[in-house]
């Protein structure tokens, strides 16, 4: 029997891998759904049906889109920089699904039962999400500087300055959670939560509330969503840093946004949510919430799958109420409001931890 | 598998090494500024892995974060914001070149010194990562805060105030008034 750093080839590497897989897959079919969903609410939304056609309900539109899309050619620019053209909807993708690998799913196992219902739990887990989502952005530059077209490199310059800005925001309204667990390990950052006996969104009111909304509203403009979605402003700048690509290139673009979405609605529900933890962990007479008579882990996992795909749909919301933020707004916005304010909840929940 | 098991971290290293040597070597050589700051940020990236490499994750990671998430793209957006062509026309560097040799001699001299003390190869493969805090074992991340912020108090504070003066100062030069 090889060992491999002190453990077997099965708890090695076949055990992650099958994880890895899982939850590539399910988040592939979340996203593939998403789509779907995105077009029937906005159809509600706007008093129209949405797509009907294909399968029962149009059930089956986001097949039909992807045969569709594999199906077009793939034009690359003539005078486009092809290596960069090329890497660039990669570099979207590859780190929104790399992060995917700290997110804790579920409940960490008891000793000698199924394997726990996360990929991997880092010490620096928040660190790290924060620092590969902050490599995303690599993606948008270079699709619109490669594509050799004004409007793809305004879109890039665009995605490029409100990226930077929004991180700022984004990093210190995660702090708070950081302060109110003491880790920054994802997992101890939910079981700190459960001990504790409340979310973070209520921790130390309102800072932790204040501090929730700071993220998500910088969350929506790092993945480049309505009302922040000035990157690809059509009415400016035609598709913004992907007008030139088409077929699966630009699905892959469109696969990134939305991967970026369940990874910022993910790091939001573990950070401020709970994670897998029902809804008042620490209310005894709620107790039946934890529906105990599911296999273990799979009620957490539940839990915070719903709690996931709320946040998608306050996403798609967010797309059929808003109208588009101007550039200098969102600029303001970002710097004039959010940081302030997040500065304030970070030194203030400092000073209650520690007076307190 | 033994071979691979057993050297694996000592591969690695090399591998990203010269990763990162390579792409130093081009940020100057390449002609293109894009090129040469796509050059720097894989430099930047493989020097995070050789952190990680050496166990110590919180400076990979901040590696990552601040200079190949932060500092990168302003850089990138600089560089596509400017029209680099027409400066490089102007050589507004040609009366700097008596200086700059004399640092390049300066600069090739400490390098000299630094390489002949050094052993230039992983040393120590497994270093044990900086984990425990008077004997009690926490995480890295909590190892360098206390490290920082107990024994090392007074040169994080210094280099703070240097950042908030560099701050002010690029505010003071692009005031417009």
């Amino acid at each position: 029997m090889v060992e491999f750093f002190g453990e077997t080839l099965f708890t090695y590497a076949v055990v992650p891998l099958v994880k890895i897989i899982a939850a590539i897959i399910v988040v592939l079919t979340i996203i593939a759904y998403t789509t779907f969903a995105e077009r029937k609410i906005l159809g509600f939304l706007q008093v129209r049906t949405g797509p009907n056609r294909v399968g029962p309900w149009g059930l089956f539109q986001p097949i039909a889109d992807v045969a569709k899309l594999l199906g077009k050619e793939d034009v690359i620019p003539n005078r486009a920089v092809k290596w960069a053209y090329v890497l660039a909807p990669c570099l979207v993708v590859g780190p929104a699904l790399l992060i995917l690998s700290v997110i804790p799913y579920g409940p960490p196992s008891a000793e000698g039962t199924i394997p726990s219902w996360f990929i991997t739990d880092v010490n620096a887990g928040l660190l790290l999400v924060v620092a590969i989502a902050s490599i995303g952005v690599y993606g948008l530059i270079l699709g619109g500087w490669a594509s050799n077209n004004k409007f793809s490199m305004l879109g890039g310059l665009r995605a490029a300055a409100q990226m930077i800005s929004y991180e700022v925001p984004q990093g210190f309204s995660l702090i708070v959670p950081v302060l109110m667990a003491g880790t920054l390990s994802l997992v101890g950052i939910v079981e700190a939560q459960l001990t504790q006996g409340r979310w973070f969104i209520f921790g130390f009111f309102p800072f932790g509330l204040l501090a929730f909304f700071i993220y998500f509203v910088a969350g929506v403009a790092e993945s480049n969503r309505n009302p922040f979605d000035l990157p690809e402003a059509e009415s400016e700048l035609v598709a913004g840093f992907h007008t030139e690509y088409s077929g699966m290139r630009f699905a892959l673009f469109f696969l990134g946004e939305y991967a970026n979405m369940i990874v910022i609605s993910a790091v939001a529900v573990t950070m401020f949510l709970g994670g897998w933890l029902r809804p008042f962990p620490s209310v005894g007479w709620l107790s039946f919430l934890n529906l105990a008579f599911l296999p273990a882990g799979l009620a957490g996992f539940l839990w915070f799958l719903i709690k996931l795909l709320s946040f998608l749909f306050v996403y798609i919301w967010f797309r059929g109420t808003f109208p588009r933020y101007r550039f200098d707004q969102l600029m303001d916005l970002g710097w004039k409001w959010l940081i302030p304010t997040a500065l304030l909840s970070v030194v203030a929940t400092a000073l209650w931890k520690v007076l307190i | 598998m033994e071979f691979l098991l057993v050297n694996g971290p000592g591969l690695l290293f090399y591998l990203f090494a010269a990763l990162a040597v390579l792409s130093a070597i081009l940020v100057v050589s390449l002609r293109n500024p894009m090129y040469s700051a796509f050059a720097l940020l894989v430099s930047f990236l493989a020097v995070a892995a050789l952190f990680f490499l050496l166990h110590a994750e919180f400076l990979a990671v901040v590696q990552i974060f601040v200079y190949g998430g932060g500092i990168m793209v302003l850089f990138l957006f600089v560089i596509m914001l400017v029209n680099l062509h027409r400066i490089q026309e102007a050589e507004i560097y040609g009366m700097q070149w008596p200086a700059a040799l004399l640092l390049a001699v300066m600069l090739i001299g400490l390098v000299s010194w630094v390489v002949a003390r050094v052993q230039f190869s992983p040393a120590n493969l497994a270093p044990a990562t900086l984990v425990s805090v008077d004997g009690e074992v926490v995480g890295n991340v909590q190892a360098v805060a206390w490290q920082l912020f107990q024994q090392y108090l007074l040169p994080f504070e210094i280099a703070s105030l240097f950042l908030l003066v560099a701050m002010i100062g690029a505010v003071v030069l692009a005031r417009k008034d």
